[in-house]
């Protein structure tokens, strides 16, 4: 049986397709402004007999393609555990949510945590900070992690956060340090979180967010446990959404593979 | 045949001051969203018929009754909510109505005399009334605060500029002085409806005011109790509004509509007929009040395939759970028993708080509870902080928690879906 998974995020749309619970193939694409329209050119390759939807999209997908679908939860904690089959829990840092997860017998979810409507500590919130700092993304991750003291930032809120940091650029104060500073203020709420589902490490560090090396880092730190980043951490929640359709969990050590 | 044109209110509506225009368009979008949310349900109860057709002329039929009585010299008092003795109330004659508060309206307004970062219940009512387009509120001629949280409190004096308004004192304990205080506090309210509406409560009245008032909270005791049954023979939705009419009907006819309802309700647990597969998970709300047309959580649970069985709030088991003494003979004893029922009610504002810890343990066991969501709308202090307590105690007996913080805005439907989809995955 051949599965696609789709993963219809806030900023991009993931693809994984698997054949007997093997990954035969995945992509990633910008959800532009119409992600279900990239979601229907994965669809019309028709290279899968099923297809399970995951994202803040896979409402719209269930009608749109006649689909089964899973919350992201599911999907992460799925993929994860397939991955890493001794994880115990999940990190996804995404365009606009935050998950963290708890994991239990099989890759079960014991407990989790979402952030609610607003999108603090997200992938959108270190795009807004990046551009109020005239950074690129890259090259605000890269500043942070060479930079050797951050600055405290307090606002977590996304507009309240770009005018403090307007005002501390304006105050002069060093770019480097203030990227740093955001990136920790991001990182401790994230341990709040982790602490609050009781996460235990092995942790798998999933999502866009986790191709920061900054993030990654600061993340590691303050964790008591291993943190893993999977090579390909944006399409973990594909993955595990396609899995789900599958019986028996495919084979241990899939790695899914984005060109 | 013809379909009989609805009746038009509208002169009515205009008489009692409401913004037309406004109220129009808020009537239009109650009507889509009880029948987005109500009318697409499957297997309902034919009792539900009766709070189909209630909601049908939630701002008509039961407006007209209101005025009617009024036009006979009867005495309409609203409040907001459930420390308002209604037995006393009615013992002297008047009518006990619940006034708006679950929807969103009239904030750029609101948000002229208030802040921002207030409860959304409280910027609801006065939304309510500076739009103008909450019959009930203009159809009350006493409005009877309470001091339960520092916003209603304040929120009182800006009501009492527009309306007529007296607030009661409700302690913040429950030791013995604060008891005599808060039967100090009846005593009053028995004076103040005494002098609104010309009547003396009298033993007898009282009495019968208290069988009234019980046998309403007594049908709503045997809906609730159906809800044990796996499967559940009604939804979380329908039985959450039973709760959130009872404020407004007429208490009779209500009760006597209910106990019908219950009578199906039992008979569908005896032949094993649910509105949802047993095997659907289920859960308990606790949290702040859901005042109508709040649906919001009930409706995306059971949207994402779980069922409610039971409410622990002011718009659930704290409304009906208790009843009040009917062993008193006299006038006195009678206040005690009430003052005492009134001020046993478990809510956030009281210090220390456990006996809704307790409830929510227990409710959650009696119904079978796979799990239990913590509601609490923003800005609530009382109820978000409480929810740690909750949670913590949730989980100490064994059952998964979520907490949920959200207002009565859609714009975090989306969100919510997932983590309450997630929960029930997890379940």
């Amino acid at each position: 049986m051949r599965v696609l998974g789709l993963d219809i995020g806030s900023r991009s749309v993931d693809a994984v397709w698997l054949d007997e619970g093997v990954v035969v193939d995945a992509a990633v694409a910008d959800s532009g402004h119409d992600p279900q329209a990239v979601a229907r050119e994965f669809v019309q390759r028709g290279a899968h007999d099923v297809l399970v939807a995951t994202g803040y999209g896979r409402r719209a997908a269930r009608e749109a393609f006649d689909c089964e679908a899973v919350t992201e939860i599911k999907a992460y904690a799925t993929g994860a555990h397939a991955l890493y089959p001794h994880a115990a829990s999940v990190l996804d840092i995404g365009g606009q949510d935050t998950k963290v997860i708890s994991l239990g017998e099989r890759g079960s979810v014991v407990d989790f945590e979402m952030n609610d409507k607003c999108a603090a500590g997200t992938g959108k919130f270190l795009e807004v900070m990046a551009r109020a700092l005239g950074y690129t993304l890259e090259e605000m991750a890269a500043m942070a992690l060479a930079a050797e003291r951050g600055i405290a930032i307090s606002s977590m809120c996304t507009v309240f956060a770009e005018s403090e940091v307007t005002g501390l650029v304006h105050r002069g104060e060093d770019r480097a340090a203030i990227s740093r500073g955001l990136h920790e203020s991001i990182a401790k709420r994230t341990h709040s979180s982790l602490k609050r589902v009781r996460a235990a490490g092995p942790l798998v560090f999933a999502g866009g967010v986790a191709k920061n090396a900054a993030m990654v880092e600061l993340i590691t730190r303050g964790f008591d446990g291993e943190v893993i980043v999977p090579e390909d951490a944006q399409t973990v929640g594909a993955f595990g959404a396609a899995l789900t359709a599958l019986e028996v969990p495919a084979d241990i050590g899939t790695r899914v593979r984005v060109e | 045949m013809t379909e009989t044109a609805a009746p038009d209110y509208h002169q009515m509506w205009a008489d009692l001051g409401l913004d037309l225009p406004s109220h129009d368009a808020l009537l239009g979008a109650v009507g889509q969203l009880f029948g987005d949310a109500y009318l697409t349900q499957e297997n309902r109860p034919k009792g539900m018929d009766y709070l189909n057709f209630v909601m049908s002329e939630v701002h008509g039929l039961r407006i007209k009754e209101l005025d009617d009585f009024r036009k006979q010299g009867g005495k309409v008092v609203g409040t907001f909510c459930l420390y308002v003795p209604e037995e006393i109330v009615r013992a002297a004659g008047a009518w006990c109505v619940g006034l708006c508060a679950g929807a969103e309206f009239a904030y750029d307004q609101v948000e002229q005399i208030m802040p921002r970062n207030t409860c959304a219940l409280i910027k609801s009512f006065m939304g309510f009334k500076l739009g103008k387009v909450c019959p009930y509120i203009e159809s009350a001629d006493l409005v009877i605060g309470e001091t339960t949280c520092d916003g209603k409190k304040k929120a009182y004096e800006q009501l009492a500029e527009l309306h007529n308004v007296w607030v009661m004192e409700l302690p913040q304990m429950k030791r013995e002085k604060d008891l005599a205080f808060w039967r100090a506090e009846i005593d009053e309210l028995v004076d103040r409806m005494e002098e609104l509406t010309g009547n003396k409560i009298t033993a007898e009245s009282l009495k019968a005011a208290t069988k009234e008032v019980n046998d309403k909270r007594r049908a709503l005791q045997r809906i609730a109790a159906t809800r044990a049954a796996r499967p559940a023979p009604i939804s979380g939705k329908d039985a959450l509004l039973a709760t959130q009419v009872a404020f407004y009907d007429d208490v009779p006819r209500f009760t006597q509509s209910m106990n019908a309802l219950a009578d199906e309700l039992e008979q569908r647990v005896a032949d094993g007929e649910g509105v949802a597969p047993a095997s659907a998970k289920r859960v308990l709300i606790t949290g702040t009040p859901m005042a109508l047309p709040n649906w919001k959580l009930h409706d995306i649970v059971e949207k994402a395939g779980g069922v409610v069985v039971g409410e622990e709030m002011c718009t659930g088991s704290r409304y009906y759970q208790d009843l009040v003494s009917e062993d008193a003979s006299t006038l006195d004893e009678m206040l005690d028993d009430i003052a005492e029922k009134y001020l046993d009610i478990n809510c956030a504002c009281f210090t220390p708080n456990t006996g809704r810890i307790d409830d929510v343990v227990r409710m959650a066991k009696e119904l079978g509870a796979d799990g239990v969501i913590d509601y609490t709308l923003s800005f609530c202090g009382t109820y978000q902080i409480e929810a740690t307590s909750v949670e913590d105690a949730v989980k100490a007996a064994g059952l998964p928690a979520l907490r949920i913080e959200t207002d009565y805005s859609m714009e975090d439907v989306g969100q919510l879906s997932t983590r309450v989809e997630a929960f029930l995955e997890m379940l």
